[in-house]
């Protein structure tokens, strides 16, 4: 995809150096007029069929498995989950762990690749926001459920009440709330605040009525008045600022739930790197799921292209060797310690009853993303798309080694309990799955779901020195930063690496 | 027989492109205007020197919304924990010296503090939400969102003049020069 070479002209010894162009954002040379056209067509035109087809199913699942299956729940009590003594925390924190992490990708989106200028992000962020809010959604139904009375859920909160009790601030299960509700919070406000442009273009493109009115309500009044612009790309770096350290404290926060409790097999300092690594590897293997048919449905493959595709594997391939690494580092640890405890937890989890779940976590997690070595089978979208959903489940199975197989195994052996899930269990869990993906549509066709504003500033020509950088001798091609630098500070270094002679050297840029 | 009035809000003028936006702004600016502004579809890096904005003051907002979260963790963790009720569980104090086990929420506090300081900060700096603006009265400024570039010099500037600003817009290369009349009152 890089090799694309054109020759860059050294004006002042009249040689000819090979260079590396950087490629395209947005392919095919795309206007801003049809940027906006085909973002908002999503929203104005009528839905494909395709779309339908989904939403109802999942509307339907959401409707039975969460809002049924929780009133269910509710009106008969917790007892009709399957979680025993021992594995009290069993299926519902499986899915929550789960959830949580899915959303994680979408703030590293946002966030981390903001501030380290990854510029390809502009194309993906909307919709993996969008992502990690609804995951957040689905994440905390489950321990607001599994509280046992959901209607005291607020007991979590600290708020002075009649009982004159406060929380135990050094529990990590109350930080958990802290972590996850400011996420949660911090997220929107991020993806709000990141809508409220393109709300208004929508706004500028509607006829006058209900519609125009409430994307103009949302869309606040937005002039794009560089006075704004100002303010709004300040607003923008501070909370990327703000939700990097964030993104990473809550999956960390999460993890010590686990880690600072003293059972075998949930007592390790690696849990916190180990965990937020997985987080990122199974949301962005999310975020394929859900975009690549997206991106097909609705003909986004000039703004969502191969480059996009190929980095998200590229992550999904790092991130899988890291958790990789994290769980042959635990079972080394539990040899090398000497803790027979430990040792005895992780011979459970290979050999014990739950050795399909492990091997499942092994086989998809760690060796599944290996393919992503090959390019050619990052370009292959049938092949991207199989090693998402491995992840995805891979992922999920992950969660319940760590919880269920711990559990059942503590340290009294009257306490030894084989686990299985109830019918209510799963309804719930598919119930989330179809709010997921039922939320992800209906944000499909209301939302913008690419960011028009930031797309259109990835463009060449958004850039204000592009017509001098035209004029210029090298017709502002914009080459790999290294290899610019070379020859304009070093153009005898750079000619002789492309195997070109010259004679003099004195290159002015 | 009521007359309406309408008040004059400035000139409106389109630009090509952002570089043509660009050297336009550094005239404008030159010319010692101060209330104008650059209307564009996306934010244009580096149009802030051209018309000699400022940084936003927005960090010193957050610092301190940050600040006041930090606070709010640690009066809420050590008058609950140390104060109203100590929870002693596995034997583990709660005291003055169980700081460590703070840490989280002090760190959440202070970032979801200084979140909402960013959004109300920003909402009060831009002026939004707002249910209308003069400059709406303007037809093609709907493109403003989708393709086109625009400048516009507001009457209330003590630089402005029906002729001379007009001219000048033309000048520095200003298409379809509009006059935007309030038309909301």
């Amino acid at each position: 995809m890089s090799e694309a070479t054109t020759q860059s002209e050294n004006n002042t010894n009249g040689i000819k150096i090979p260079v590396l162009e950087r490629e395209e954002l947005i392919l095919n040379k795309r206007s801003y007029h049809w940027i906006t056209e085909r973002i908002c067509g999503v929203v104005e035109n009528r839905q494909p069929f395709l779309w339908w087809i989904l939403f109802i199913p999942s509307a339907i699942i959401a409707l039975v498995g969460v809002v049924g299956g929780l009133t269910y729940l509710v009106s008969t009590g917790v007892g009709v989950w399957g979680n025993t003594n021992r594995v009290m925390w069993g299926w519902p924190i499986v899915n929550f762990v789960f959830w949580i992490g899915i959303g994680h990708a979408g703030t590293l989106i946002s966030a981390i690749l903001f501030l380290t200028r990854q510029n390809w992000r502009t194309s993906i962020n909307r919709a993996a926001e969008a992502m990690t809010i609804f995951a957040v959604m689905c994440a905390g139904i489950f321990p607001a459920f599994h509280v046992g009375r959901v209607w005291m859920a607020w007991f979590l909160a600290p708020i002075p009440n009649s009982n004159a009790v406060w929380q135990n601030f050094k529990s990590p299960l109350l930080w958990d709330v802290f972590a996850v509700s400011t996420y949660f919070t911090v997220s929107l406000i991020f993806w709000f605040l990141g809508m409220v442009p393109d709300l208004a273009t929508i706004r500028d493109r509607c006829k006058p009525g209900i519609r125009k009115f409430m994307y103009g309500l949302f869309s606040l009044g937005w002039r794009g008045g560089n006075r704004q612009w100002s303010h709004y790309e300040m607003a923008y770096l501070l909370l990327a600022a703000l939700s990097t350290p964030l993104v990473l404290s809550v999956h960390s926060v999460v993890s010590f739930d686990f880690a600072t409790s003293v059972v075998p097999g949930w007592h390790t300092t690696i849990f916190p790197p180990y965990f937020v690594a997985g987080a990122i590897f199974g949301g962005f293997a999310m975020v394929l799921t859900i975009m690549i048919p997206a991106r097909a449905l609705y003909g986004l493959h000039d703004m969502i292209t191969m480059k996009h595709i190929d980095n998200m594997s590229k992550i999904i391939l790092l991130t899988g060797t890291i958790v990789g690494y994290a769980y042959l580092m635990e079972l080394f640890i539990a040899f090398y310690s000497g803790a027979k405890y430990e040792g005895a937890a992780f011979l459970f989890r290979i050999d014990g009853p739950y050795w399909w779940a492990y091997y499942c976590m092994m086989g998809l997690n760690v060796l599944s993303p290996q393919i992503f070595w090959f390019k050619k089978c990052r370009e292959n979208l049938w092949v991207v798309m199989a090693v998402a959903m491995c992840v995805n489940i891979g992922m999920w199975f992950e969660r319940f080694v760590i919880i269920v197989t711990t559990l059942a195994r503590m340290w009294l052996p009257g306490d030894w309990k084989t686990y299985s899930p109830s019918g209510v269990d799963i309804l719930t869990f598919v119930g989330t799955i179809g709010m997921f993906l039922a939320l992800f549509l209906l944000f499909l066709r209301f939302l913008p779901c690419i960011n028009i504003a930031e797309v259109k500033w990835t463009l060449k020509e958004s850039d204000v020195h592009d017509e001098d950088k035209k004029a210029h001798p090298d017709k502002g091609i914009e080459v790999i930063e290294a290899y610019q630098y070379e020859l304009h500070e070093n153009p005898e270094g750079a000619a002789k690496e492309a195997g070109i002679k010259i004679e003099t050297s004195t290159a002015e840029s | 027989m009521s007359t309406k009035v309408r008040r004059v809000y400035g000139y409106l003028a389109e630009f090509e492109n952002a570089s043509q936006l660009y050297k336009a702004a550094e005239k404008v600016r030159d010319a010692g205007f101060k209330k104008w502004d650059c209307y564009t579809p996306y934010p244009v890096h580096g149009l802030d020197d051209a018309m000699g904005v400022k940084r936003s003051i927005l960090p010193y907002f957050v610092f301190f919304g940050g600040l006041t979260g930090f606070i709010t963790a640690i009066a809420l963790a050590y008058t609950t924990q140390v104060g109203l009720y100590p929870t002693v569980v596995q034997g583990k104090p709660a005291n003055i010296f169980t700081t460590a086990a703070f840490f989280p929420v002090m760190f959440e506090l202070t970032i979801l503090f200084s979140g909402f300081t960013v959004l109300f900060g920003l909402l009060a700096l831009i002026g939004l939400p707002r249910w209308n603006h003069p400059i709406f009265a303007s037809k093609q400024f709907k493109r403003v969102t989708d393709d086109k570039f625009f400048i516009a010099i507001e009457a209330r500037d003590a630089k402005f003049s029906a002729e001379n600003t007009k001219s000048l817009l033309a000048e520095i290369g200003g298409d379809n020069i509009e006059l935007v009349e309030d038309d909301s009152e």
